[in-house]
C-alpha cells in the first residue's frame, strides 16, 4: 500500500518529540480522520525588520497520533522547514510535502496535515510576538 | 541479504486458509471432473452428484431440507439477494425493514439502495457491549415490516446477537398477521458457522447467509438458506439452476469445497453432541482468552471492544489510547504479523469504524482499534510472539504521539 520511501519515514521518523520553550506550537487534524499533529518550532530571531525573511526556523519537532502516512508526512514537513525562513516555510504546499512519496489517493489529506500544523504554528508565532508584525516592512 | 520473515496470520475473520482436507476433496473438480453439473451426460451427472452431496451435508448442518439450500458466490451475494429479493417480492405487503447499525457493509449499502427506492429502514442501535436488545426489535416492528435482518456474529467486534430470542419474538408477532411468514427473518451467519449452532429451526430464521471462505473453504462460494414458502425473488436471472433462484453455472469445485468445509465442522460438533467436547473451539477460546487477558494486563490504557462473554470464540478487538490502528497494523506487518484494523482507514475510507461508533466509542478510540482473529491453525507460540511484538509497537507509537 505504501511506497518504500514512506515506510522509511514512518518506521524511523527523525524529528519526533517536544521542544521545551518552543517559540510556537501548531496543532492540526481531526479526530474523525483519526490524525492529529502537534508541531513545535524554535525560531532564531533577528533584529532586522523583515521578519518573514530574517527569522529562521532553527529547530522543529512533532508528535502525531495517526496512520502511517500521517506520521511519515509529519516527519517530512519538519525536515523541509528546518533552516528555512518563516517566509520560505509559509510558501510550502501539501504537494511539496508529498512529492516523491507516492501517497495513496485516500491518504492525500495526510500531506495537508503537516501544512495545516505549520500554518497554525506561524499564526501562533505572530500572535506571541505581535511586535514583529508591527515592524515596518 | 534480506531474511524472509515467517508470517503469522491473525485475520481469520477476513478469510481463512483452505483446510488441506477440503483442498484434497476439491482437487478432482478442478481437474478431470470439470463437467457442467447441468449437463445431462454422465460426466455432467458426476458433477451434479457432487453438488447434491454438498447440498445434503449443508442441509444436515442447518437442519433443513436440501432444496432449501441455494448456492451463491458468497455472503455478499446472499445478503444482496435477501434485501433486493424480499423487498421486491413483499412490496405489496409493506415497505419497512429492520436491521442494525453494526451490519456488514453489504447489508447497509443494500439498505441505502432500497431507501432510495422508497423503503423505510430502521437501523437498531446496540448497547456499549455491541449487542442488540430484543426489546428494541419488538418496539421497531410494525404492520408494514416485511424483513428483519440481524447478523448472528458481528465481523468486527465478534459479538453474538440474540438470534433465537428474536426468532421467537417474530414468531409471536406473526400470529397476528394474515400474510404467511410476515415479516421475514434473516440472519447473516458468515462469522458464526465455525463456532455456533446454526440450526435454522432453533434460531427461527427464514433466511440465512453463509460463506465458504470464512470456514476453511474456498472463496467465491456461499449458500443461502431459504425456508420453503418464503417470498423472495432471485437476483440473478438466466438458466434454471437452483430451481430458478440463482442462475449461472454451478461452481462445482467451490460447492464441493464448501460441503467439505461444513463436513469438517460437523465432525467436531458431532463429538460435542455425543457428550464429548468440541476440542477445536475449546482450544481457540482458551487462546483467545489468554490473548485478551494478557493484552489488558500488560498494555496500560487498552480496552476490549464488545462484550467479553457474548463473543465468538476467535475474536479480539482492542483499542489503545494514543495509538492509531492502521499505524499499529503496519508496524505489526513489518514484523510478519497480519492483523486487521477496526477502522476502515486502511481500506480506502477515512471514516472511523461504524461498528465501534455504534458501541459509543469516540472517533479517536474507534481509530485506535485493531482486530485480531484466530482460528484452526493458530498455535500458542503465535500468541506469545504477537504479545511481545504488540507491546513494543504500542509503546513505539505512543512515543510518536502526544499520549
Amino acid at each position: 500500500m505504501y511506497s518504500k520511501k514512506l515506510m522509511k519515514y514512518f518506521k524511523k521518523p527523525k524529528n519526533v518529540g517536544k521542544i521545551k520553550n518552543a517559540d510556537a506550537v501548531g496543532e492540526a487534524g481531526n479526530p474523525l480522520c483519526g490524525d492529529i499533529m502537534h508541531m513545535y518550532i524554535k525560531i532564531k530571531k533577528s533584529t532586522k525588520n523583515d521578519w518573514l525573511k530574517k527569522h529562521i526556523i532553527e529547530d522543529a519537532k512533532f508528535e502525531t497520533l495517526g496512520c502511517g502516512a500521517a506520521i511519515a508526512m509529519s516527519d517530512r514537513v519538519i525536515e523541509l522547514i528546518k533552516g528555512k525562513t518563516i517566509g520560505e516555510a509559509e510558501k510550502l504546499t501539501p504537494d511539496d510535502v508529498a512529492k516523491g512519496f507516492d501517497l495513496p489517493k485516500q491518504k492525500i489529506h495526510c500531506s495537508v496535515l503537516g501544512i495545516e500544523a505549520l500554518k497554525n504554528a506561524i499564526i501562533d508565532y505572530e500572535c506571541k510576538y505581535s511586535d514583529i508584525k508591527q515592524d515596518p516592512a | 541479504m534480506s531474511k524472509i520473515k515467517e508470517q503469522i496470520y491473525f485475520d481469520y475473520a477476513a478469510t481463512t486458509p483452505i483446510d488441506p482436507r477440503v483442498k484434497r476433496v476439491m482437487e478432482p473438480y478442478l481437474d478431470d471432473k470439470f463437467a457442467n453439473a447441468s449437463s445431462v451426460h454422465s460426466m455432467g451427472q458426476d458433477s451434479a452428484n457432487a453438488v447434491l452431496k454438498a447440498r445434503d451435508t449443508i442441509a444436515g448442518f442447518l437442519n433443513c431440507k436440501a432444496n432449501e439450500v441455494v448456492f451463491t458466490s458468497g455472503a455478499t451475494e446472499c445478503n444482496n439477494t435477501v434485501f433486493k429479493g424480499v423487498s421486491e417480492a413483499m412490496k405489496e405487503y409493506g415497505n419497512h425493514i429492520i436491521t442494525t447499525k453494526i451490519e456488514h457493509p453489504c447489508v447497509l449499502e443494500s439498505c441505502k439502495y432500497l431507501e432510495k427506492r422508497g423503503f423505510k429502514v430502521t437501523y437498531l442501535p446496540v448497547g456499549s457491549n455491541g449487542v442488540v436488545k430484543v426489546s428494541d426489535v419488538e418496539k421497531a416492528l410494525t404492520k408494514k415490516t416485511i424483513l428483519v435482518s440481524i447478523m448472528y456474529v458481528n465481523n468486527e467486534v465478534g459479538t453474538i446477537q440474540p438470534i433465537a430470542d428474536i426468532g421467537k419474538l417474530i414468531k409471536s408477532f406473526r400470529s397476528l398477521s394474515s400474510v404467511p411468514r410476515f415479516p421475514i427473518f434473516h440472519t447473516d451467519a458468515a462469522q458464526a458457522v465455525n463456532y455456533l449452532d446454526c440450526d435454522v429451526d432453533k434460531l427461527g430464521v427464514d433466511l440465512m447467509s453463509l460463506s465458504g471462505h470464512k470456514i476453511y473453504g474456498p472463496k467465491g462460494v456461499g449458500a443461502l438458506y431459504i425456508r420453503k414458502g418464503t417470498l423472495i425473488e432471485p437476483l440473478m436471472h438466466g438458466g434454471r439452476q437452483e430451481d430458478g433462484m440463482r442462475a449461472g453455472t454451478l461452481n462445482t469445485p467451490g460447492i464441493v469445497g464448501m460441503g467439505s468445509a461444513i463436513q469438517e465442522i460437523k465432525k467436531t460438533t458431532l463429538r460435542q453432541a455425543q457428550g464429548g467436547e468440541n476440542q477445536e473451539n475449546k482450544r481457540i477460546k482458551f487462546l483467545r482468552d489468554e490473548l485478551i487477558n494478557k493484552i489488558l494486563k500488560t498494555i496500560p490504557n487498552s480496552k476490549l471492544n464488545g462484550d467479553k462473554k457474548l463473543r465468538v470464540a476467535n475474536n479480539v478487538n482492542v483499542s489503545f489510547k494514543g495509538v492509531e490502528g492502521e499505524s499499529l497494523l503496519m508496524l505489526l506487518d513489518g514484523e510478519g504479523i497480519a492483523v486487521s484494523t477496526g477502522s476502515a482507514c486502511a481500506s480506502g475510507s477515512i471514516k472511523p469504524s461504524h461498528v465501534l461508533m455504534a458501541l459509543g466509542r469516540g472517533p479517536l478510540e474507534s481509530h485506535g482499534s485493531i482486530r485480531i482473529t484466530i482460528g484452526r491453525f493458530t498455535k500458542e507460540s503465535d500468541i506469545k510472539k504477537l504479545l511481545a511484538v504488540l507491546l513494543k509497537a504500542v509503546k513505539r507509537l505512543r512515543e510518536i504521539s502526544f499520549f
